[in-house]
């Protein structure tokens, strides 16, 4: 499990995090809800010591971070962020990128590097993909390979900084499925959503943050249907039911 | 009806990503040891004074030796065209490494101080009044290393970010053409003598002054081909560097200094041959793809054979006379940069 408290950040001189608490359970899927610059992004940064500086507590699995190399710790979570690069490599050769912290110098991979590899394109869906440069790849398969390249990292925790912004519907529910089917092997799924369906479906766990704390943690529909998220978002929600189970609607 | 099978099988993923990477990479590197090897045969039997691949041979396995012929082999041609493979292999190397590291085509050796620091040096080495060519090898290799620390020690201070490192190097460029022009102007005989280390060629080239640097350029080079995957994961973008395990700011450092100890060391004996570590990463790219481990070695390549066609181009053209290499090659690679740029997808580098 992933600990933090009272997280505190600032980037140049400005604080960001104003001491945040959060648990993120194992096996489960943890989804940080919450408006743009609330700090979402740094809270999830500072686990992998991806910000200049920090104070508070940050524990993975009962170890403070300050205790685990950045290599272990690329052992231990992988981070598929925000902004991605598209570099002008075929897919395969990206995501075998993420067995780089497996890897001594001078780098050669191994047969079950390959193997790990072969197996994280086809989780991700991208054998038909595999020859192909990113460059020339829709946004969609892009970010199926970014999340491929995860999966080669062959780690218990994956950190997802929204990775459902830029993909269309469909390819939107793709990864959601694909994020659940991994929590259900084990993984435990850190995500950064705006999409508060996919929250209340797809979340075991809830963080509500704004201005730099956390305001409220706990199930998905504990969270969403408290009035806490109505003052943060400055919106109203709404619940429905049909046969797939319960919905949530937003109004101005 | 055919229905066409477009999918592959689990088997099918990994052969023909492995055999079209291995097959790629052999015929890249085929092609570019063929153009190096051309070039370089080149070199040596054109020139003032002919040489048969016959007296070529003879002259080889024979060893240096009292003829003409195999006085002019190891005493002339060869050094001058290793000079020429090791400069444009070296510059090439440098010139990719610091375009990669700083994802930023338009960087080359010259944006990290490089040219700035050995010209500087030189220049000063001049004006002090020491004209040995071992001096001004010396001190040349020395001012583009300790400018390339300096650019990268101000870089530190902000984590050595990409735009920093760049930046920084504007800086530090500034500061010592600033100083060399100073240096200039109080002893005007230090840009005479200096005047062929600025311009670049290899009319000077001897073995003895070419050894310290081969060697340093070929265990460079060497080194360079093994940190392909470290090239290459920098590419990613630094978070994503970082969360694969990178330490970012250690390797970006560490590939700068490299890139800086290749191109000094070319600098050291070929002087100020700007272009090369531009525009032959470029056109490596553009051929082989930016995938490091075909890129590198191909690079490497690609400039050895570029160089050494320049320099025979100006002992050729205007001969007796001697065009010097450096502004040959300006001459060459300007226009045809250009035209590489308009025939880019998108007018895009």
């Amino acid at each position: 499990m992933i600990s933090i408290r009272n997280l505190c950040t600032s980037y140049d001189g400005e604080a960001v995090l104003h001491g945040v608490d959060a648990d993120f359970p194992e096996g489960k899927i943890s989804v940080l809800i919450g408006p743009n610059g609330c700090g979402k992004s740094t809270t999830v940064k500072s686990v992998m010591r991806l910000v200049p500086e920090y104070t508070g507590m940050i524990s993975v699995g009962g170890v403070p971070l300050e205790d685990i190399s950045q290599k272990d710790l690329a052992k231990k979570i992988a981070y598929v962020s925000q902004s991605r690069n598209v570099p002008d490599i075929t897919v395969y050769n990206m995501v075998m990128h993420g067995r780089y912290p497996y890897l001594s110098y001078p780098r050669h991979y191994r047969k079950e590097d390959r193997d790990i590899v072969e197996a994280a394109i086809r989780m991700a869906g991208l054998e038909d993909f595999a020859n192909r440069k990113l460059e020339n790849l829709s946004g969609g398969q892009r970010q199926k390979a970014y999340m491929a390249m995860a999966l080669a990292q062959d780690t218990e925790v994956i950190i997802m900084d929204e990775p459902t912004t830029f993909l269309d519907v469909k390819n939107q529910f793709e990864m959601m499925d694909h994020a659940k089917k991994l929590s259900d092997m084990g993984k435990t799924i850190i995500m950064i959503l705006h999409d508060m369906e996919a929250v209340l479906h797809y979340a075991d766990h809830v963080i509500l943050m704004k201005d730099g704390r956390d305001v409220l943690s706990g199930g998905a529909e504990e969270v969403l249907r408290s009035k806490e998220v109505e003052e943060v978002f400055g919106i109203h929600t709404g619940f429905y039911e049909t046969e797939d189970g319960l919905h949530i609607y937003l109004r101005s | 009806m055919k229905k066409k099978d477009i999918s592959l099988t689990e088997k099918e993923v990994k052969l023909k990503s492995e055999a079209a990477d291995r097959k790629g990479k052999a015929l890249l590197f085929l092609s570019g040891a063929l153009f190096a090897l051309l070039a370089a045969v080149l070199s040596i039997c054109l020139g003032a004074s002919g040489m048969s691949l016959g007296k070529l041979w003879s002259a080889l396995i024979s060893g240096p030796g009292p003829s003409a012929a195999q006085r002019i082999f190891w005493f002339v041609r060869l050094p001058r065209t290793g000079a020429c493979l090791l400069a444009g292999a070296g510059l090439a190397v440098s010139g990719t490494i610091i375009q990669k590291v700083l994802s930023n085509s338009l960087a080359s050796p010259g944006i990290i101080g490089v040219n700035a620091g050995a010209g500087f040096a030189v220049a000063l080495c001049c004006g002090l009044g020491i004209f040995t060519s071992w001096a001004i090898a010396g001190a040349a290799f020395a001012g583009a290393v300790l400018s390339t620390f300096l650019v990268v020690s101000v870089a530190r201070k902000s984590h050595a970010s990409k735009t920093t490192v760049v930046l920084g190097g504007v800086a530090v460029t500034a500061c010592l053409n600033a100083m060399t022009e100073t240096v200039i102007t109080f002893v005007p005989d230090a840009a005479l003598s200096s005047r062929d280390f600025r311009v670049g060629g290899f009319s000077a080239v001897n073995q003895a002054r070419l050894l310290p640097a081969a060697i340093i350029i070929i265990a460079g080079v060497i080194l360079a081909c093994t940190l392909t995957n470290e090239l290459d994961v920098l590419s990613l973008g630094d978070d994503t560097a970082k969360s694969l395990g990178m330490r970012v700011s250690l390797v970006r450092n560490g590939m700068l200094t490299l890139a800086a100890l290749l191109a000094g060391a070319c600098v050291s004996f070929a002087g100020i041959l700007g272009f090369v570590g531009l525009i032959v990463p470029h056109i490596a790219r553009r051929i082989g793809g930016s995938e490091s481990g075909r890129l590198l070695p191909f690079a490497a390549l690609l400039g050895a054979g570029f160089v050494s066609v320049c320099d025979l181009l100006s002992r050729m053209i205007f001969a007796p006379y001697e065009l010097p290499t450096g502004i040959l090659m300006s001459f060459l690679g300007g226009p045809f940069f250009i035209w590489l740029l308009r025939n880019r997808k998108g007018g895009s580098v």
